[in-house]
């Protein structure tokens, strides 16, 4: 967790008295809906179907144990006793008050945490890797650039009325867990041959009704000039994206219309003025930066545990549990835990007030007060000593923290749907929890092994199901809910985008097409290692359509 | 006459200007034109000291203008919605690229909330929507004490967090 200084702590302090006023102006009706919107919305201020809904920031996914604990008590305090993990490592509200917001934002600024730019049409919250800084397969820690980004975006003065939205996602693993290359900007830092830090940058990647994978624009964006060629970037978007078609105006739309090539030298013609002008980042910057991050007291401890073995071999729930939540770190005998927050039965990402503070007591006894949020709506451990994981485990299952399917069929990522969002075409939460409950049996979910379920309740895409290896999408028919169902995308390096199986399905048919999908797969997998995307991708979607459709006509 | 915060102050403004390209340009007073009149004017004026400026509209490139920006008392960007960005980036390059020292004015949908990102821009006049209240407004340019980005009216925030750090 990065410290606020002074003056950081003071920007959203001020931030809070501005949107005070805004709240005020507009209950006395001197500000007007239209006004307020934008500035509601900068404030993750939505007005949902059944009340306000307040999207919190988790700025790269880190959050300290104070301040889960202050989320916590803002779901008692404030909300109904919980609060909704979203993909895109913010905290969602689903009942605030309107005229609560400022004194929710007032809590929120009291632990170093805000609701600036988590929606409206500009710079939103930069995400990255939930395993940064402690991933053994990174090649830079992408958490100081994180920051400095977070830094640069926050009020920026020329970018806060964008043609649309804006994403920018960060990784400095080879291994892109951030899922960057469906983002507006996709940076992957890397060391160049003399080690070197720099910046491969991708743009116009995103998923929503125009699905893409963002195209390379810079292989290698020496360190200093980040904040330089982004705002290059930015500048070309804000002037030229489309402003008159909501639905062409994200930046991929303005990338496919010049070309890529041609938008890279649009961006490196301004950048040209741009470059080693004041924006151009110091090296005492990113030192201060890092100092600011505590560094954690790791101890010296052997790579290998005995009673984490002993446990391993005794206990069959352990071990499916560690094969599927407990994740390799950097320092040896230290361990990345998932704690789950897709119990069997409860709604993808919502975690209680109670779960909460459970998590907060967890990570403040196994690791050092602090914690990640991950893109697939889970909170992960980060420094857990390999010795004390077995209590962890148990502890973790008191709570309902430790259902072993991070990665599995059940492990879903839903979009809130048609149950809290007002642009649903259909819920989403329901379908989820009614294809956990078909694949209840945890030794047939383990044998079906790695598989991302992902579900969003309309082309707005917030449940990332495109990209999931089955995807499912609500649409509207004739006013009815109805569900498409894709295959074969997959995030990471490789990013590919699921491609549609054929005609939508009725609510109560997906967990049998799920069915006939997984059935197909365990029939044509040539091993265990194969895994559902990869048979995909070597058979086609022709024998999976034909398993489906078969009944059905 | 209608108000205009200029320099963080109430005054009063006395330019006129000129809604469509049709329209006559009064015999006397300050004037501002579309850009395309502009264009067709440049080589005419000044005659009698008139002063004559140019609206831009957000749509326009302000790099055209860069020839003229010398003689022209007051530039302003026009805002069809507030939601606009693009006159965010036509001011910063007016000022930043072409060095722009003139009147850099915002007109039509110009709110109070707007206010102070557009003068971090490099806009020191503002001609508000008529149902703003431009005293009330002046509160706006101090809604932030400090700000990260460099822009027209400051360095960046990490320059100056070292020289603070040096003297103290
Ligand atoms: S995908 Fe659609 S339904 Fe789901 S949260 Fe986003 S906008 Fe709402």
């Amino acid at each position: 967790m990065y410290l606020y200084d002074e003056i950081d702590q003071r920007l959203v302090d001020e931030r809070v008295r501005q949107f005070r006023d805004q709240t005020q102006r507009f209950l006395s009706g001197s500000l007007s809906e239209d006004d307020f919107r934008p500035l509601r919305l900068q404030n993750g201020l939505y007005i949902q179907r059944h009340a306000p809904m307040l999207r919190v920031a988790i700025p790269y996914g880190m959050l300290a144990t104070r301040q889960l604990r202050m989320l916590a008590h803002i779901a008692r305090r404030f909300d109904r006793g919980s609060a909704h993990f979203s993909t895109r490592q913010n905290v969602q509200f689903n009942w605030p008050k309107l005229e609560d917001v400022p004194d929710i934002l007032a809590h929120l600024a009291s632990v170093q945490m805000h609701a600036i730019q988590t929606s409206g049409n500009c710079v939103r919250n930069v995400t990255t890797d939930h395993f940064a800084g402690v991933a053994p397969d990174e090649v830079v820690n992408p958490l100081v650039w994180a920051e400095l980004l977070r830094q640069w975006s926050t009020f920026h003065p020329e970018f806060a009325y964008l043609p649309r939205k804006f994403k920018i996602a960060i990784v400095g693993a080879d291994n892109d867990r951030a899922a960057t290359l469906v983002h507006d900007i996709g940076i992957q830092a890397v060391r160049d041959a003399s080690g070197d830090v720099g910046f491969r940058i991708a743009v116009g990647g995103g998923l929503g009704r125009t699905p893409i994978v963002g195209h390379v624009i810079r292989e290698f964006l020496p360190w200093p000039h980040l904040l330089t060629y982004l705002d290059a970037i930015l500048r070309v978007y804000n002037r030229f994206g489309r402003r008159d078609n909501k639905y062409k105006a994200r930046i991929k739309i303005l990338v496919k219309d010049r070309t890529p090539q041609g938008f890279r030298d649009e961006v490196e013609a301004e950048w040209a003025h741009l470059r080693d002008g004041p924006g151009t980042v110091p090296a005492a910057e990113i030192a201060r930066i890092e100092s600011r991050f505590p560094q954690p007291a790791y101890q010296v401890l052997p790579a290998i545990d005995a009673a984490h073995e002993r446990t391993l071999t005794a206990d069959r729930a352990y071990a499916r549990w560690v094969s599927r939540n407990v994740h390799a770190h950097r320092v040896p005998g230290y361990v990345a835990v998932t704690l789950s927050l897709k119990q069997h039965g409860v709604a993808p990402g919502d975690a209680s007030a109670d779960q909460m503070d459970a998590v907060a007591s967890l990570a403040d006894e196994f690791g050092f007060g602090e914690l990640r949020v991950s893109h697939e709506q889970n909170l992960v451990l980060p420094d857990v000593e390999l010795r004390t994981l077995p209590t962890l485990w148990e502890r973790a299952r008191a709570h309902g923290l430790a259902t072993p399917n991070a990665g599995l069929l059940t492990n879903i990522i839903s979009c809130p749907g048609g149950d809290f969002c007002a642009l649903a075409n259909a819920v989403s939460i329901p379908v989820a929890t009614a294809i956990q409950a078909r694949f209840d049996d945890l030794d047939y979910l383990h044998d079906i092994g790695e598989l991302d379920l992902n579900i969003s309740g309309c082309m707005n895409s917030c449940g990332h199901h495109h990209v999931g290896h089955i995807g499912i999408l609500g649409v509207d028919k004739g006013g009815d809910e109805w569900y498409q169902v894709s295959i074969g995308g997959r995030q990471g390096a490789d990013a590919a985008l699921g491609k549609v199986i054929g005609p939508s399905f009725a609510r109560v048919q997906v967990p049998d097409v799920i069915e006939q999908l997984i059935q197909t797969y365990l029939a044509r997998r040539d091993s265990e290692a194969e895994r559902f995307v990869d048979v995909v991708h070597r058979i086609g979607v022709e024998p999976f359509k034909e398993a489906v459709y078969a009944g059905t006509h | 006459m209608p108000v205009l915060i200029k320099n963080r102050a109430l005054q009063e403004d006395d330019w006129h200007v000129l809604a469509a390209d049709v329209e006559e340009i009064p015999a006397r007073g300050s004037v501002l034109v579309p850009l395309a009149r502009w264009q067709i004017l440049r080589e005419a004026v000044p005659e009698g000291g008139r002063r004559i400026g140019v609206v831009l509209d957000t749509g326009d490139d302000p790099h055209v203008l860069a020839p003229d920006l010398h003689q022209l008392p007051v530039v302003a960007v026009h805002f069809p919605s507030f939601t606009d960005g693009r006159g965010y980036s036509i001011a910063r390059l007016l000022r930043e690229r072409h060095g722009y020292a003139g009147e850099l004015r915002a007109v039509g949908d110009v709110l109070r909330d707007q206010l102070f990102l557009l003068a971090r821009c490099g806009f020191d006049a503002f001609a508000l929507r008529a149902d703003q209240d431009p005293a009330a407004a002046l509160a706006a340019f101090t809604d932030f004490s400090e700000a990260y980005q460099a822009a027209v009216d400051r360095g960046a925030l990490f320059e100056r967090r070292f020289r603070t750090e040096v003297v103290q």
